[in-house]
């Protein structure tokens, strides 16, 4: 086995007297596509700061393409990509210069480098359109440009296809599965279980504890436990309350025309007959697919 | 049931541009419809045409009875609207923010106080009342735009891509405020139209209508959507997922391919599945690859939209 891209062992980080990062421990291989996700500070950040060498770590160990975080960031920092929804574009440059630009602050100046990150991104032809007539869609890709120009080995990417539709999100994760193919390693943060489904493996942060890292599908069987039921009843916010009480019930929740029951014991029969006691018309009971935001909910409350 | 949005052939021009290009929305109380599409698709003028803050070139709108055009402050009377980029006084406390928009919507003290408590108990930000604004969380933020556009208690709740942002669970809480909104007063009910380009979102509501180059170009349940492409999508696990990827790309029946981490979806092409699921085992054995798992799974209202923005690209 080559040597892991990141690899980090009892990582934390204090603020004071709060934990931000607590123990963490995982290790991701080359050519890796590894989503980060955790509520609003949980600690997701923070990891990822001091991965890019951005912050000093309290305690722990951690190395990034074989440099470690607490003496070589620079090395670090000079090979990764980084990709943010706040990255800021010049919206009165076009595409190539952008990409001239950041290549420049990179110390990059081979036009032929250049061109290759446009065709990369599939960009190419769109070399003098302003970036500000551009599409969101379009942005994300020279965003990502942006972040590849030089090369890196390590790519992070911060929700990268926050409000995007579904089409231009494939087209984006079309680009970053050739990436991954070609040896680059991808860590993504995201709030977005669309995204995070596109991930080969998926971590979850809350108060600076790792609790899972795993492929999806692994996660779906070994957090959800129970069953999914997708119960379709009338009037549904007194199906809630009577299910919310009910014994055996782990969780439900509304989802538009359904209540959404995750349950380890309870089954169809019982639920059908204690809503229709209760004078609740039940037009049918489906056995439902656990999702990842079931998972994320699990974990983060 | 009562029909709160009724519009027909909506259109607006921007210059040359076809924005939105002959909309037609027929919208009952305790409805929670869904706009979906691409950036540009027309949703967010769309919306704006609802709330009369844009006017259309052609065509009529009517809110809860009234005419848009002629009773448009009877008609604007009636709904509440948040939009993207909600603004809120971060000088000033939630009540305070509350009362702003209750004094600006023209509603006396003895209506707004009341109500307020009454809202931000709903949305739970009860207990922080007092909080300035600027020290919210973005989740509390969120809810505070809420409570703000459901103090005219309005028949009509506008939300335009409301959870960009937000982390899964306050979206989560987000939308069990708007069902609850919805489905606590069946019959004369609120509706709520929203747009969004999260197809998790849009899995929520009970109908959703997909916008395409400012045309609703098709509308309907979510599961009625998703029966569309029965039988249609296939997921594929094995080693090397790569092989695996570009053997379905090269199979001419195979539509559309997309990686999720350890798996495959692939739609095949109407009537082919069978077919398919014959000989993909073999053409993946001889690329060098190991299938481990073929099946054909229920479809998504991702998969929908994808093979819709494909199929009307001519």
């Amino acid at each position: 086995m080559t040597e892991p891209v990141i690899s980090v062992e009892n990582l934390t980080r204090r603020f004071g007297d709060f934990v931000a990062v607590d123990h963490i421990n995982f290790e991701v291989q080359a050519g890796e596509i590894v989503g980060y996700l955790g509520p609003n500070g949980s600690g997701k950040t923070t990891t990822i700061r001091m991965l890019l060498g951005l912050l000093k770590p309290s305690d722990g160990k951690a190395t990034v393409l074989g440099y470690d975080v607490f003496k070589q960031s620079e090395e670090i920092r000079a090979r990764v990509g980084y990709m943010s929804q706040k990255f800021a574009i010049y919206d009165d440059l076009t595409t190539l210069e952008n990409l001239t630009f950041y290549g420049g602050v990179y110390g990059i100046n081979d036009k032929a480098r250049i061109q290759h990150t446009l065709e990369l991104v599939g960009l190419k032809g769109h070399e003098n359109t302003l970036t500000r007539d551009m599409s969101t869609g379009w942005r994300q890709r020279l965003s990502l440009g942006i972040a590849l120009v030089h090369e890196p080995k390590l790519l992070f990417l911060d929700e990268p296809t926050s409000g995007v539709d579904p089409t231009a999100r494939r087209a984006f994760w079309d680009l970053i599965y050739e990436l991954a193919e070609g040896g680059v390693t991808i860590l993504v943060t995201t709030h977005y279980m669309d995204e995070a489904e596109y991930c080969e493996r998926v971590a979850v942060m809350r108060d600076g504890k790792l609790l899972a890292m795993d492929t999806p599908t692994n996660l779906k069987k070994s957090i959800i436990t129970g069953d999914v039921w997708e119960v379709y009843a009338h009037p549904l916010e007194r199906g809630l309350e009577i299910l919310s009480a009910m014994d055996g019930v782990d969780r439900v929740g509304l989802a538009g025309d359904h209540l959404r029951v995750i349950s380890q014991r309870v089954e169809k029969d019982a639920m059908q007959s204690l809503l229709s006691e209760k004078g609740i018309s039940v037009e049918k009971i489906e056995k439902g697919e656990p999702t990842l935001e079931d998972v994320f909910l699990s974990l983060a409350r | 049931m009562t029909v709160l949005v009724q519009a027909t052939n909506l259109h607006r021009n921007f210059g040359n541009v076809h924005a939105v290009d002959g909309v037609d929305l027929n919208i009952k109380s305790g409805e929670i419809y869904g706009l979906v599409g691409s950036d540009g698709a027309g949703k967010t003028t769309t919306m704006r045409l609802l709330v009369g803050a844009l006017l259309p070139t052609e065509g009529e709108i009517t809110i809860c009875g009234y005419d848009l055009r002629k009773q448009v402050e009877l008609a604007r009377s009636t709904i509440g609207y948040l939009s993207q980029r909600f603004s809120m006084y971060e000088d000033l406390t939630i009540l305070e923010n509350i009362r702003f928009f209750a004094e600006i919507r023209g509603l006396s003290s003895s209506e707004w106080l009341p109500r307020s408590m009454e809202i931000l108990e709903f949305v739970g930000l009860d207990k922080f009342k007092d909080r300035r604004a600027g020290q919210l969380s973005g989740g509390m933020k969120q809810k505070l735009g809420l409570a703000s556009a459901l103090v005219t208690r309005p028949r009509l709740l506008l939300l335009d891509e409301p959870t960009t942002g937000v982390d899964p669970v306050t979206r989560q809480d987000f939308w069990q405020l708007v069902i609850k909104l919805v489905s606590s007063r069946e019959g004369d009910g609120v509706s709520v139209i929203i747009s969004t380009p999260y197809m998790d979102e849009a899995s929520r509501c009970h109908r959703v209508g997909f916008m395409k180059k400012g045309k609703i170009i098709i509308e309907d349940t979510p599961s009625n959507l998703r029966a569309r492409l029965t039988g249609r999508v296939l997921e594929l696990r094995g080693n090397p997922i790569n092989i695996l990827r570009h053997v379905a790309h090269e199979d001419e029946d195979v539509e559309d391919v997309a990686a999720f981490g350890d798996k495959l979806h692939v739609r095949v092409r109407e009537g082919k599945s069978d077919l398919i699921m014959q000989r993909l085992p073999d053409e993946i054995k001889s690329a060098g690859g190991v299938l481990t798992e073929l099946r054909a799974i229920p479809s998504t209202l991702e998969d929908v939209f994808i093979a819709l923005s494909e199929s009307n690209n001519d």
